[in-house]
């Protein structure tokens, strides 16, 4: 054994520099890189691309069955005067703002409700995900049969409590339209805030409540001072997502209302696809769209700002 | 400060009853451990007191005063939990000030209260730091500050030290029964290491399957058991037990084990010739004698100050402990005598002390 081991040494090529390629194969970042391509690929032809070909789109004048050609910014200075665009980014607003706000508060709630130990535990906890696993359009047309005008559950209820003595016009009158259409945006996104928050509160130990309840805490100080700070991270995750579906909300408005009555429900989502597809103006349609950016930017920066790791998450645990 | 009184407490999970009326009395600045196999109940009858569960039957006097209708921030109890329990977002100070913030106390008082509890632990310089940049140990101390700064009646302490390296546990050990002699607060502490029972309690309560097995004095406890569940889990390692017959022969008492050999004992209950005992021998009675029993010898395990044996002895595996450098090998034979003084005797049916 020892005369191969020194055999082998003795024909040991000698010591060189590796080659340039050598030096690359066993390089890890190198390696990493090409690990990457497949997402970074996909993510170009799908996401990037179209984004960019749908801002180009907004600079040019295209028609439907007509290439358009670069016209700047005349598409912005268009939509600038035009008094439906600046209806609809109100609408969007308020409809993401009254939204969110109230999936936050009824779904953080029922998340706490959830977080107890109740009967039928898991049987609740499977019913509240319903509507979020209702396909979107079928709960819409659910609700447009809710609120319709002559056939209105609500409004026959109401009326045999006999507490109106006409049927309530709930998708006819503006802002009528606006409350039931929110309503309905509200009911749909409860789900994803409750479960998720439920999900996180469940990471809180139940000795830290313990402790708090012998330092003297009250349950609401228990709320405020343990479960909302120690929440907070996945609040930010969870409110971010929530803000951007429903900025981006198309189709709970398209099949009950479709923007209407008088562009009342119109968001920028459903005025971008009416402009562009039923009215042809691909330019100016894709000038709707590409106005949400920044809003939405504006949003993703305040929760990645909200999701920084707080200082009380650095260090290394030693448990 | 105050006394607690623990009388005839019972605790049931529907028609399961893990607790069958426990009584213990605590004097007022006493030091007591509640210590036994996991399972026992002993973090439920701590946790009882703390008010964190009902109390089923019985009652539980903190000073003067029936708790068990009492709302746990109302006992004027703090406790320091086994993973410690340190709100994650809040410094050392803030989690030190926690209860303090919550009772409206001043600032300025608050910021001494930690300060003065922080000297004492020695966690002056960590008090801007927040639990996940702590060690271990260093948690501990926290946890035990936020305790110390209420100034309570009661301290509790559950398994505070079972999270720690083995190393730090015999610091901290020393290092709460320190505190506890600075502050003399009365203090219930439960572990299931009879070590940690034995070197820190005034008064060791010995629990098992919702019973107390026995009270007292660690050292009374180690050489007066009760029965054959102390004998047994107190002391390690722990005693060995042998069982056999009483005989009396020429008016001196001697065992008779199942195998055959002869133990002779110091002194033995009268009228009980022929009874089946078990008798309890510790590991560091055993003598090496020419007309001890036959035992051959299976593992020697020097430790540098002892020489700890596990050999075959009528039948039974035991443990003898010798402070001399015993030179044996594995399959020698050798003859152990138990020192009659100090062998313990139990009735075979009862497992009670004779």
């Amino acid at each position: 054994m020892t005369d191969t081991m020194v055999g082998r040494s003795m024909t040991r090529p000698e010591m060189r520099e590796p080659t340039q390629w050598e030096r690359l194969k066993s390089n890890r970042d190198w390696l990493g890189f090409w690990f990457m391509m497949p997402t970074a690929v996909l993510l170009g032809l799908f996401l990037a691309y179209p984004l960019f070909l749908g801002v180009w789109l907004s600079f040019t004048d295209t028609k439907i069955g007509r290439a358009g050609k670069f016209i700047g910014l005349e598409n912005y200075d268009w939509l600038s005067d035009d008094k439906v665009f600046w209806l609809s980014v109100t609408n969007t607003l308020l409809y993401t703002v009254v939204a969110s706000a109230a999936k936050f508060a009824i779904g953080l709630y029922l998340a706490l409700l959830l977080n107890k130990h109740m009967p039928f535990k898991a049987i609740v906890r499977a019913i509240v995900l319903i509507p979020f696993i209702v396909p979107t359009v079928l709960s819409a047309i659910a609700f447009w049969w809710i609120y319709d005008s002559q056939f209105s559950i609500l409004s026959w209820m109401l009326k045999k409590m006999g507490w109106i003595s006409v049927n309530i016009n709930f998708l006819g009158d503006p802002w009528n339209a606006r409350w039931s259409t929110i309503f309905a945006n509200v009911w749909r996104g409860i789900p994803f805030v409750a479960i998720t928050l439920l999900a996180g509160l469940q990471t809180v130990s139940p000795a830290l409540y313990e402790a708090a309840t012998l330092d003297g805490a009250t349950g609401w100080q228990r709320f405020r001072f343990i479960t909302y700070p120690i929440l907070t991270p996945i609040i930010a995750v969870v409110m971010t997502f929530s803000v951007l579906f429903t900025f981006t909300d198309f189709q709970l408005i398209w099949a009950m209302t479709r923007g209407g009555p008088v562009n009342a429900t119109h968001l920028m989502a459903t005025l971008s696809y009416q402009r562009a597809i039923l009215g042809g103006n691909m330019g100016e349609g894709a000038a709707i769209a590409t106005a949400m950016i920044p809003f939405l930017l504006a949003a993703v920066m305040v929760s990645w700002f909200g999701l920084q790791r707080r200082k009380w998450q650095q260090g290394v645990g030693n448990d | 400060m105050a006394s607690v009184d623990i009388r005839d407490v019972r605790k049931s999970y529907g028609a399961v009853e893990v607790l069958h009326g426990v009584s213990v009395p605590i004097k007022n600045g006493e030091f007591v451990v509640l210590v036994g196999p996991s399972g026992c109940g002993k973090s439920t009858l701590l946790r009882m007191i703390a008010g964190l569960e009902n109390i089923t039957g019985g009652t539980v006097s903190i000073g003067d005063r029936v708790v068990n209708n009492i709302h746990p921030k109302e006992r004027d109890i703090a406790m320091v939990f086994q993973n410690y329990a340190l709100y994650p977002h809040m410094t050392v100070a803030d989690n030190m000030a926690f209860s303090l913030k919550l009772k409206g106390t001043d600032k300025a008082i608050i910021k001494a209260q930690v300060d003065k509890a922080a000297g004492i632990l020695g966690l002056g310089n960590l008090l801007d730091r927040y639990p996940r940049q702590l060690s271990g140990g260093q948690r501990q101390r926290v946890a035990m500050g936020r305790a110390i700064v209420r100034d309570p009646q009661v301290f509790l302490f559950d398994e505070p030290l079972s999270n720690l390296d083995a190393k730090l546990r015999v610091a901290m050990r020393a290092e709460i029964k320190e505190l506890h002699q600075r502050l003399k607060t009365t203090t219930i502490y439960v572990t299931h290491d009879q070590i940690e029972a034995m070197t820190m309690a005034d008064k060791i309560v010995v629990m098992h399957d919702g019973y107390i097995e026995q009270i007292g004095e660690p050292l009374d406890l180690y050489d007066h058991p009760q029965n054959q569940f102390v004998a047994g889990f107190i002391g390690s390692p722990s005693m060995n037990f042998i069982n056999g017959t009483l005989r009396i022969e020429g008016g001196q008492a001697v065992l008779e084990t199942d195998s055959g050999a002869k133990m002779p004992l110091m002194t033995a209950p009268t009228a009980s010739n022929g009874r089946a005992v078990v008798s309890g021998v510790r590991p560091e009675h055993f003598t090496i004698a020419d007309d001890g029993v036959d035992a051959e010898v299976i593992v020697v395990e020097p430790t540098g100050s002892e020489t700890q044996l596990v050999a075959k002895m009528a039948g039974h595996d035991i443990v003898a402990i010798f402070r001399e450098r015993y030179d044996f090998q594995p399959g020698q034979k050798i003859k152990l005598k138990p020192r009659p003084d100090v062998v313990h005797l139990f009735d075979k049916e009862t497992g009670k002390r004779i």
